[in-house]
């Protein structure tokens, strides 16, 4: 699983990167660096409410083999 | 279940509802994108946020059914959608009504959020900014205990408070808007270069 | 590899550029249309057979195998739309200009072959608001195909804002769709763009000539030209200091010296900027490389936009290349935030570079601003920036060392020799 950030809807509320520190950081702007490695299975539950929590639903998560 | 009980439990959960009501706007509303740095988790401002919106309509939702239920005056059912439509206290009665289909609207929106178009839901949400103002004068319209020194005082506070909320908002979003940069040419010398004749041929 | 004949015959029929511009010499110089009406299956297969043959990719910037975007357009369905993408919002850049003011029929033709080929409803041109010698040209020269009653599908003028991310593909079409020339995020890139609701094929106007003539005279001759793995020529703009900018066609696989030559450089040449704005400089060590996209891949560069411009000894390249970043930063769509303060803080640095008043520390900084910014756009706009400052990092070292110990060369506050528009508002 990986994550997928939306950089037009992404407008740095950075809630994604305080639920999920192990793989997104922030720029010097506020904006979210994703780590490209695939997602641990124990975070997925954290991914799955940045997604839901992204006021922009600027994060949305990806198959491995799609995208 | 007597009719003063019931009236008792109109008034104090009318109350509880507006300072519910109040809290949830504040949250709403003092939030902020590219922060500096930021003391609190902006995700568990979202949540608290949400969570007392939904106490405030259990809230309401007690309020709107034993004022229904009391029978010492006439409200009647229709008039918990249709505003206007109770024969007492008419007119301030219809304002709860306004209120509560404006704060209905931003309820179910926001349970939908997944399906609708951010802008759509977005556009809804911004009936709070009229839902609060109109159940604050609902609250003081229909005067049951609206000369008690308490609640004017609680009456001045929410008000305050939603007030500061509303000036930092939209000082915060100035400030935003003032952060993203121009790109001036001025820093480094550059020609008032005006492009020359497009049709130079080939060589 | 064929040498590149610097030198081209002026009769030469397969040539971009040197053809007479009204519909009447251009038939002369290159035969009917010759797009059959009705049931056409086989001549369809027999274009993209030659189309595939040519090797022919896009001379817009992506450089993508011209028959494979056409595959996936044509897969798409029908009653779609060809866009000629003549937008050119690389400054340094003329060639779209020019051909469609020299030869509009060339490139009309060669989207009325695409338009064959896809069951297309109608041709778009894209002219910016800017260049109205060539919409007059353009506009002339449809007129004089529909007296005609020759281009088979219906041809059209419009005029987005000249900016410089107008042309990029996804931005043309949201243009055309909405007004708004922004952008699009495609994570996906295979899948063709769509415009209300059917596909739209968008090349640059200079791809179309060549499929025009590759139409009409077959796969042979583009490939005759140019090296076996990079067939065909190029429009080629050239400035900078030199004493004749201009446009010039060239084989494929011609040195970037040989190309630079013709312009003939005022001064020793410290660097070339290959591609555009958002492109590479490239030292006086590469300068044999052939004008090619393999070969230029191997020293971090691209063809592009078909730019070259020419760094002579008495310009600043760190200043010139602050210019370019400032330039970069303010021609964004602003719909992304790393590119949105990203450019301009990168501007910043490199422009208290090019004053001599950067330190250690800012260069550092500097670095990390470019590893940062990269890739996290909806479009390759700050990609391309970063490109840009990094190679003039690379290649301008020793005025790195120099301007960021407070000792900048004298020549950074001389006027910029590179071309720059007015900036033209949305």
């Amino acid at each position: 699983m990986r994550i997928r950030i939306d950089p037009v809807a992404c407008e740095a509320y950075g809630y994604c990167a305080e639920l999920l520190p192990e793989a997104i950081s922030l720029d010097e702007w506020g904006y979210p660096i994703v780590d490209d490695r695939p997602l641990d299975s124990e975070l997925m539950a954290l991914a799955k409410r940045a997604v839901r929590d992204c006021p922009k639903r600027a994060i949305t998560l990806l198959d491995k083999t799609s995208g | 279940m007597n009719s003063t009980s019931l009236w008792y439990a109109t008034r104090a959960s009318g109350i509880v509802a507006l300072i519910l009501l109040t809290l949830t706007m504040v949250l709403g509303l003092v939030t902020t994108t590219r922060p500096r740095a930021r003391n609190w988790p902006g995700f568990a401002q979202q949540e608290i946020h949400r969570r007392i919106s939904i106490m405030a309509v259990v809230f309401v939702a007690i309020h709107v059914f034993t004022s229904i239920l009391d029978t010492y005056v006439h409200i009647g059912w229709l008039a918990v959608v249709v505003p206007f439509a109770s024969p007492y206290s008419r007119f301030w009665v219809g304002l709860g009504t306004i209120a509560l289909d404006l704060m209905v609207a931003v309820f179910v929106s926001s349970l939908l959020r997944a399906h609708l178009k951010p802008g759509t839901w977005r556009a809804i949400h911004w009936l709070a900014y009229a839902s609060w103002p109109v159940a604050l004068i609902h609250t003081f319209g229909m005067g049951t205990d609206s000369r008690e020194h308490w609640v004017i005082a609680l009456g001045a506070l929410c008000v305050l408070a939603v007030g500061l909320s509303l000036a930092w908002r939209v000082r915060a979003a100035a400030k935003r808007r003032a952060s993203v940069p121009t790109t001036a040419n001025h820093l480094v010398p550059l020609n008032p270069h005006v492009t020359t004749a497009r049709t130079r041929g080939p060589l | 590899m064929t040498q590149a004949n610097p030198v081209q015959a002026l009769d030469d029929v397969h040539r971009l550029l040197g053809h007479p511009s009204d519909l009447r010499g251009h038939l002369n110089a290159h035969g009917p249309l010759n797009v059959p009406l009705g049931r056409n299956g086989s001549w369809q297969q027999d274009l993209v057979t030659s189309l595939e043959a040519s090797g022919l990719n896009g001379r817009g910037g992506s450089a993508f195998p011209t028959s494979i975007k056409l595959a996936l357009a044509r897969s798409a369905g029908r009653g779609g739309s060809v866009v000629v993408n003549a937008m050119e919002g690389e400054p340094a850049s003329d060639k779209d200009t020019l051909l469609l003011i020299r030869t509009p029929h060339l490139v009309l033709d060669g989207a009325q072959y695409l338009g064959a080929l896809c069951h297309a409803a109608r041709i778009v041109v894209c002219i910016p608001i800017g260049r109205d010698p060539v919409a007059t040209a353009v506009n002339q020269a449809i007129l004089e195909r529909a007296r005609n009653c020759y281009a088979p599908v219906r041809e059209e003028i419009v005029r987005p804002p000249g900016r410089f991310l107008a042309g990029e593909e996804s931005a043309l079409t949201n243009w055309i769709e909405s007004a708004r020339p922004l952008p699009v995020f495609r994570p996906d890139k295979g899948a063709p763009l769509r415009l209300g609701g059917r596909p739209a094929l968008v090349h640059n106007a200079e791809t179309l000539a060549h499929i025009a003539l590759i139409a009409r005279h077959g796969a042979g001759p583009f490939r005759a030209r140019g090296m076996t793995e990079e067939p065909g020529t190029s429009l080629v703009t050239i400035s900078g200091d030199v004493k004749y900018p201009g446009v010039v066609e060239i084989d494929r696989g011609t040195p970037l010296w040989d190309i630079a030559t013709r312009s003939q450089p005022v001064a020793s040449v410290q660097a070339l900027l290959v591609g555009g704005y958002g492109g590479t400089w490239v030292g006086p060590g590469h300068f044999g490389t052939p004008y090619a996209p393999i070969a230029l891949r191997t020293i971090g560069a691209a063809a592009g936009a078909g730019v070259i411009a020419v760094l002579g000894e008495t310009s600043c390249g760190l200043a010139e290349s602050a210019r370019i970043a400032r330039y970069l930063a303010g021609q964004g769509a602003g719909q992304c935030g790393p590119c949105v303060y990203g450019l301009p803080a990168i501007a910043d640095d490199m422009a208290r570079l090019a004053r001599g008043e950067g330190s250690g520390e800012d260069i550092v900084r500097l670095h990390r601003r470019l590893d940062q910014v990269n890739g996290r756009g909806a479009c390759r706009h700050p990609d391309g920036a970063v490109n840009l400052v990094r190679s003039a990092l690379a290649i301008f070292a020793g005025d790195v060392a120099a301007h960021g110990q407070g000792h900048p060369c004298r020549h950074w506050r001389k006027p910029t020799s590179l071309r720059f528009p007015r900036t033209v508002g949305l």
